[in-house]
């Protein structure tokens, strides 16, 4: 064997992450609109409205349990709110599941890790794919008609992301074997492979140290600077979601206390009183 | 040879164009530059230069990660008869400001954006540098500052320049010399400022030749090219080599994925310092450790064998038929096992140099079929004045001097050297220049060594290291460190006895290595300081300084300078704190002054000293360190007169 493995060039029609030149701040893409729920007695959120534009970095900031993950949650299609509509370009939805969020373009990332813990970062990157590979599970698994041409194409997509994220030393380790910080990062990866419009990404810096949420943010900076991807992100910490959003939505105890640019976010009274206390 | 760097690549790219000259992993994928796309690159890059108003005799500054577009940029400089500077792609910014306003540097080359924003930041103080071009575009698309340009750019600016001027690249070339500087290395600089050392294309062409020939290096070798483009070494191996011998080089994907990539490759030609064969020794002991046990058994088993017989086998000397079938076995069942987990299967020559190599590191490759050879050399002579030749190895020399090399011991014990690669002059300094090379063109290495009678260089320490002890005894302080770096457990060491009358000695454990230790000894930890302070690490450590102590005491002229009492440091001696340089070697002086407080408690013999620290972290920012540290008293054995 003298040449590793093949060596032939990427073709010129392989799918590229489509890339949008500098970032240009559109029109609403998400419309979340007097959204209340409950749960039994307990209500969870009660009469949210705000939106979110297109390419924006819009981050959920409040308290424990203020409703943030709740709020995504909504937003996902897997809890159904009590009252509220949601719009997305355009249609209204009232009730919807989650596959048919994730078909229409809105992908996710999970505070506590849902990647498939025995698979390698690759197979979990291109489980991503899923919704985007057309061939059945007969003819893929005796790789006959389509199949094997449209892997090759789905795997290229996915080494893009790999090269992206920087996860290139990790492709086929288990990613039960990654530490903390990197396994949030293949999180990312198989939400990105889904090519979305939107990325809803639930506290994606929770749990790591300075370095980590460093590396993390410039992630998602370039995620929103390099492909236009629209960000939703719920944060705990403060510094980071003032550095990187362009609009911030706060909740307190299930309810709106503020909205609007960070420097508005940090100078809002009701905000600080949340966050602070207040002396009576 | 009277021949120049982009002579070379013409030739090959017409007498085997379609022939693989570079490979770099991209996308999980290995891609191909042939000969002739090596060129046309080349081409297209010094066209673009030119087109940009680089001219004739100004230097271009190349900083990153091992790229093809990064070596073939040396190259296209070359053709257009300027010279290429690389620097450290690790160094901080004011490192490299004094290295641009040395050079006088208009042009820099960076490979991604981490490095171009050094460019930019350093360009407020470099005036003068007014073009960046970049490798890799990530990053950098809201980048609008003047002078800022891409290769793609660059080099499609290149072929119009080149449709518009056909004759200018192969006239430019034509005019080269084999006596013009082909690249100007700044040396790391133990002490002071760098300085840049202007090397030939003869000198390292010659160089290369030598080296080439002496293991018949050809066309159909493989070399991974992971060190960095600014070390002499890797110039040697990755660009003069490459060039001369017509062998492909191959770029690992990121610096994390090496290890990888070097299984993927299985290079025949390969290069390390010490500490990457140290690194692959530790991961095999490591992973034997945890193995199961009949595997552990039969490692043990047949590594006995491999020591006995290994070397000789290599060396081709007579073995006896029965421990040539059991190393076959051996080979089958586990060196060939082992060297297919580290890379090296398919390995004719591998070259280990830069620092000293434990004897039993050095044992360890060889007796499982690596022909693992030592070289000489500095960046003043093209890392090329000694080198060992198949079957004549010994352990402790580093080689005779290699073709094309005289070498002489000056009286103070200073080894000298003259011959094809010695340098042709430190950049605009004649001072600097005379004071290295003597009246009879010998150049001064700086090293003490000994020549045995066979010719073989054995090298003792920095010839300005030694020093005397109050007694009287010769101090040689890296001989000492080297015996104490030898121990996996032990990361670094310094020593200081010049004028006093006890050897006293700083120690860093290897936090890997004793780490794993400590979990095995089930021996909870909270870091590195505490890992450091911990009484069976110090326990641990006396053991290793009595070894060398009782080595020492074996060794004439050295048995006054056993370690008398010794401390293990708090925190890892650090490029970043100044206390190493980016080669990795100690500063001395600044260690002294820094902790100089540690000495005098060392001196003094008080049990216990309290110490703070500054640490610089990789983002620049500063933080402290602090801790309680015990000294140790280590034994000392009476003199061993051996019986020869």
């Amino acid at each position: 064997m003298n040449a590793p493995q093949a060596m032939m060039p990427l073709p010129p029609d392989a799918p590229m992450l489509t890339q949008v030149h500098g970032k240009r701040i559109g029109d609403v893409i998400l419309d979340i609109k007097n959204i209340s729920l409950r749960f039994g007695g307990v209500k969870a959120l009660t009469d949210i409205s705000f939106n979110v534009k297109e390419h924006e970095i819009r981050s959920i900031i409040g308290p424990n349990g203020a409703g943030k993950s709740s709020m995504l949650n909504c937003i996902n299609g897997v809890y159904t709110p009590s009252e509220g509509s949601i719009t997305f370009r355009g249609q209204t939805f009232a009730h919807m599941n989650s596959r048919q969020v994730a078909e229409m373009g809105v992908a996710r990332t999970f505070q506590n890790l849902a990647l498939f813990k025995g698979m390698s970062v690759l197979d979990n990157i291109m489980s991503g794919r899923n919704l985007k590979i057309k061939s059945n599970l007969f003819m893929q698994a005796l790789r006959i008609g389509p199949a094997e041409r449209e892997e090759i194409r789905h795997r290229e997509f996915v080494e893009r992301i790999v090269d992206f994220l920087e996860i290139q030393a990790y492709r086929k380790t288990p990613v039960g074997q990654l530490p903390y910080g990197l396994q949030k990062r293949v999180d990312l990866g198989r939400a990105l492979a889904m090519e979305p419009q939107v990325l809803l990404l639930d506290e994606p810096m929770a749990g790591m140290n300075v370095e980590e949420k460093q590396d993390m943010s410039r992630f998602i900076l370039d995620v929103n600077d390099e492909f236009g991807t629209t960000i939703v992100l719920i944060e705990h910490d403060m510094g980071v979601v003032m550095d990187i959003s362009d609009r911030v939505v706060v909740l307190d105890y299930g309810k709106k206390i503020g909205d609007g640019t960070p420097d508005e976010v940090r100078n809002n009274e009701d905000v600080i009183r949340a966050y602070l206390g207040t002396s009576h | 040879m009277a021949t120049t760097f982009p002579r070379l690549l013409q030739k090959h790219a017409s007498e085997r164009p379609q022939d693989p000259a570079l490979r770099e992993k991209e996308y999980g994928i290995w891609q191909t530059w042939s000969w002739q796309r090596a060129l046309a690159d080349v081409r297209a890059m010094a066209g673009g230069l030119a087109a940009l108003g680089f001219t004739p005799g100004q230097n271009l500054a190349i900083v990153g990660d091992n790229r093809p577009h990064l070596y073939l940029m040396f190259v296209a400089v070359q053709a257009l008869r300027g010279v290429p500077v690389p620097m450290y792609q690790d160094a901080v910014a004011a490192e490299m400001a004094f290295v641009l306003q040395d050079a006088e540097v208009h042009f820099a080359f960076a490979e991604n954006q981490e490095q171009v924003d050094k460019m930019l930041e350093l360009r407020e103080s470099v005036p003068g540098l007014t073009h960046i071009i970049y490798d890799d575009p990530r990053g950098m698309r809201n980048y609008t500052q003047p002078g800022l340009i891409s290769i793609d750019e660059l080099m499609a600016l290149g072929k119009k320049h080149d449709e518009a001027h056909p004759q200018l690249f192969d006239e430019s070339v034509a005019l080269g010399q084999s006596d013009d500087v082909s690249v100007i290395l700044y040396t790391s600089g133990t002490t002071g400022r760098p300085k840049g050392v202007c090397q030939t294309h003869a000198s390292f062409i010659g160089s290369a030749t030598g080296g080439v020939q002496t293991d018949g290096l050809n066309g159909k070798d493989n070399v991974l090219s992971y060190l960095p483009p600014a070390w002499v070494g890797d110039h040697l191996f990755s660009l003069a080599q490459w060039l001369v011998a017509g062998f492909t080089i191959n770029c690992p994907e990121s610096s994390e994925t090496v290890n990888i990539d070097m299984r993927e490759i299985g290079p025949t030609y390969y290069f390390a310092p010490p500490r990457v064969f140290e690194g692959m020794l530790t991961s095999v002991s490591i992973r034997m450790e945890d193995a199961a046990r009949f595997k552990q058994w039969m490692h043990h088993k047949f590594m006995d064998v491999a020591k006995r017989v290994g070397s000789d086998i290599l060396d081709g000397k007579p073995v006896g038929a029965g421990d040539r079938l059991m190393y076959g076995l051996g080979n089958l069942l586990v060196y060939g096992p082992l060297k297919n987990a580290m890379g090296l299967s398919r390995i004719r020559v591998a070259y280990t140099a830069g620092a000293a190599i434990g004897p039993d590191l050095f044992r360890f490759f060889r007796s499982i079929g690596v022909n693992l050879k030592q070289l000489y050399g500095q960046t003043e002579t093209c890392a090329y004045v000694c080198i060992q030749k198949n079957g004549h190895v010994k352990l402790n020399s580093v080689g005779q001097a290699a073709p094309g090399i005289e070498l002489k011991i000056a009286d103070n014990g200073e080894v000298l050297v003259k011959g094809v690669s010695v340098l042709k002059e430190y950049y605009k300094r004649p001072d600097a220049t005379a004071e290295v090379i003597d009246e009879n063109g010998y150049f001064k290495t700086g090293d003490a060594g000994v020549l045995d009678h066979d010719g073989h260089l054995r090298i003792i320490d920095r010839a300005k290291d030694v020093g005397k002890m109050a007694g009287g005894a010769m101090f040689a302080p890296n001989y000492i460190e080297n015996k104490l770096k030898f121990f996996p457990q032990i990361k670094e060491a310094v020593c200081f006895g010049h004028g006093k009358d006890k050897v006293t000695a700083f120690i860093n454990i290897d936090f890997e290595a004793v780490g794993n230790w400590a979990e095995r000894q089930g021996l909870p930890y909270a870091g590195y300081v505490d890992l450091a302070g911990k009484p069976e690490v110090l326990k641990m450590m006396a053991e290793c300084v009595e070894k060398v102590n009782a080595d020492l005491a074996s060794e004439e002229g050295m048995e006054d300078t056993q370690i008398a009492r010794f401390l293990v440091l708090h925190k890892e001696l650090d490029p970043d704190d100044d206390e190493l340089t980016r080669t990795r070697k100690v500063r001395r002086g600044f260690v002294a002054d820094k902790y100089a407080v540690l000495i005098d408690a060392l001196d003094a013999g008080r049990p216990e000293q309290y110490i703070e620290t500054a640490v610089k972290f990789e983002d620049g920012r500063t933080g402290k360190v602090s801790a309680n540290l015990k000294t140790l008293d280590a034994k000392i054995f009476p003199p061993v007169r051996s019986a020869a």
